[in-house]
């Protein structure tokens, strides 16, 4: 038994120090990644590619989850209302939890599914092929070239991405209420103006940055110390997606509890 | 010049190099030979501060590699081109941006200067032509030549190559021993190559270093390797494993 709790101790004991460790190397890349501000000339040719291929390329996927999210969040809001609330917070609940919550959130996870994933494989499949050790022998700093492009264009490109399908979420909600629900639009107009503040929009700006620095600096980060070939690259994507899910929801909770 | 001594250098529970020592003179050509998993690839790694030795000293012209800063390490590695084992080439580039990427980090070149010194590189590795191709797009050995255009691109006083001829035909083989021979007539570059292809290996090299259980077991010209009486060298050179059980 004795000896059973001892493993059960080591066991956690060695978890947490990978843990750790992995942090650690985390910050190291992303301290690289800052120092590589300096040199412009090698990565400020390169956002603009990165912020069409992890923003506007997204956009689709985006803005399907956010119309049909739309669409059930005025149902539902509906359906529970019925009888007890004014059916004019119909507008009010699409409007505030697409705005402050599910905007950001499913846009977040949905992009660490197909950013995080793609900048994972993708440079998990240079590390492993030697590409990112041809780049340090040409002189290139890789954190500079690879890293900065991808996080400054997920930095700035998810908060747009959000903002966008966050709108349509809304519009999705104002045409449901209308069609399905023999609302008028002014009623909806009324409950959409009920409860919103500008806040709101700034709060939905935070967050979505922050999951923007999330999902690019962990997919680069996985992607980075990837080892193993087309199984070690598998492997880094999956993992890019997993902790990018886990640290956005971790975030969401804390901008709620410290900014709201 | 190139100077390791000493040096040490362990991946977890494998020691991979366990007291190495080489020196690779201006202007020659000094092949390493050795068994695939030997740690070749890493004595090349240290020499461009891929890897940091665990102990020793990796010094290329009097400097120790281990104590350069950002600048000087860059500067160094614009000195040195590398030439990887399955090349490395950037697969979303062309052949022509590939060869481009290390003349950018050049000062003072102009576009047109780097898209014409790339292009000259590429017909110096008989690819003129092949610029707008895909590395997907050609063949392995095609693929190693452009490889050695991209590191030869900036006029580097050292170049190195890790097994240039692993996984090519005999004719190829012969055709990258004769293009390194050429490289090194005409930009006149001192060479490491790391190889466990015996004919390239006898073919360009001015002197070849046996590498063997973390250090160097023999040292000589190519003539003088291929008559040594050591029993290890002669089971690798022979490749005779039932000398190595002689010895054991």
């Amino acid at each position: 038994m004795a000896g059973k709790t001892l493993d059960f101790v080591g066991a956690t004991g060695r978890a947490a120090l990978r843990f750790a460790a992995t942090v650690g190397e985390w910050g190291v890349l992303m301290q690289d990644t800052i120092r590589g501000l300096r040199a412009v000339r090698i990565w400020g040719g390169l956002v603009f590619e990165q912020m069409m291929r992890i923003g506007v390329a997204s956009v689709p996927i985006a803005l399907f989850i956010a119309a049909f999210t739309g669409i059930v969040l005025a149902l539902q809001a509906s359906y529970t209302f019925t009888g007890a609330v004014p059916v004019y917070l119909v507008g009010s609940l699409v409007g505030k939890t697409m705005i402050i919550e599910l905007g950001p959130v499913l846009t977040g996870l949905a992009l660490a599914g197909r950013v995080g994933a793609s900048i994972a494989a993708e440079l998990g499949t240079m590390r492993v092929t030697e590409q990112i050790d041809a780049l340090e022998t040409m002189a290139y700093d890789p954190a500079a070239y690879l890293v900065l492009p991808r996080v400054l264009a997920g930095a700035v490109m998810f908060p747009a991405v959000t903002l966008l399908a966050s709108t349509l979420g809304i519009v999705a909600g104002w045409l449901t209420a209308i069609q399905l629900l023999e609302m008028s639009t002014p009623e909806f107009v009324r409950g959409l103006e009920a409860f919103f503040v500008p806040f709101d929009v700034v709060f939905s700006v935070i967050k979505s940055f922050s999951f923007g620095l999330t999902v690019t600096s962990l997919g680069c980060f996985f992607g980075f110390r990837t080892r193993g070939g087309a199984a070690g690259v598998g492997r880094a994507a999956t993992s890019a997606v997993v902790a990018s899910s886990m640290v956005i929801l971790v975030f969401d909770a804390f901008w709620a509890a410290v900014l709201l | 010049m190139i100077r390791l001594r000493g040096v040490h250098r362990a991946f977890g529970e494998k020691v991979v190099l366990k007291g190495f020592d080489l020196d690779v003179p201006r202007g020659a050509t000094v092949a390493l030979i050795g068994a695939s998993g030997a740690g070749k690839s890493v004595v090349l790694k240290h020499i461009v501060g891929l890897l940091a030795a665990d102990r020793g000293s990796v010094t290329v012209d009097g400097r120790e590699v281990a104590e350069l800063d950002q600048e000087a390490l860059y500067a160094l590695r614009r000195r040195v081109g590398y030439v990887f084992q399955f090349a490395a080439l950037f697969d979303s580039m062309t052949l022509a941006h590939n060869v481009e990427m290390g003349l950018r980090r050049i000062p003072g070149l102009s576009s047109r200067d780097i898209r014409r010194r790339a292009a000259e590189c590429l017909e110096l590795v008989d690819l003129g032509g092949l610029g707008d191709r895909y590395p997907a797009e050609i063949s392995g050995g095609q693929r190693k030549r452009a490889g050695i255009a991209r590191a030869i691109a900036t006029r580097p006083r050292y170049l190195l190559y890790d097994e240039p001829t692993t996984g090519l035909d005999p004719v190829t083989t012969t055709v990258i021993g004769r293009l390194i021979l050429r490289l090194r007539e005409e930009i006149g570059a001192t060479g490491l190559v790391v190889t466990h292809d015996l004919g390239t290996a006898y073919e360009v090299a001015d002197s070849m270093a046996f590498l063997h259980d973390g250090r160097v077991r023999a040292h000589g010209a190519p003539g003088e390797i291929r008559i040594s009486g050591d029993p290890v060298v002669r089971s690798f050179i022979e490749g005779a494993p039932e000398l190595m059980e002689t010895i054991a």
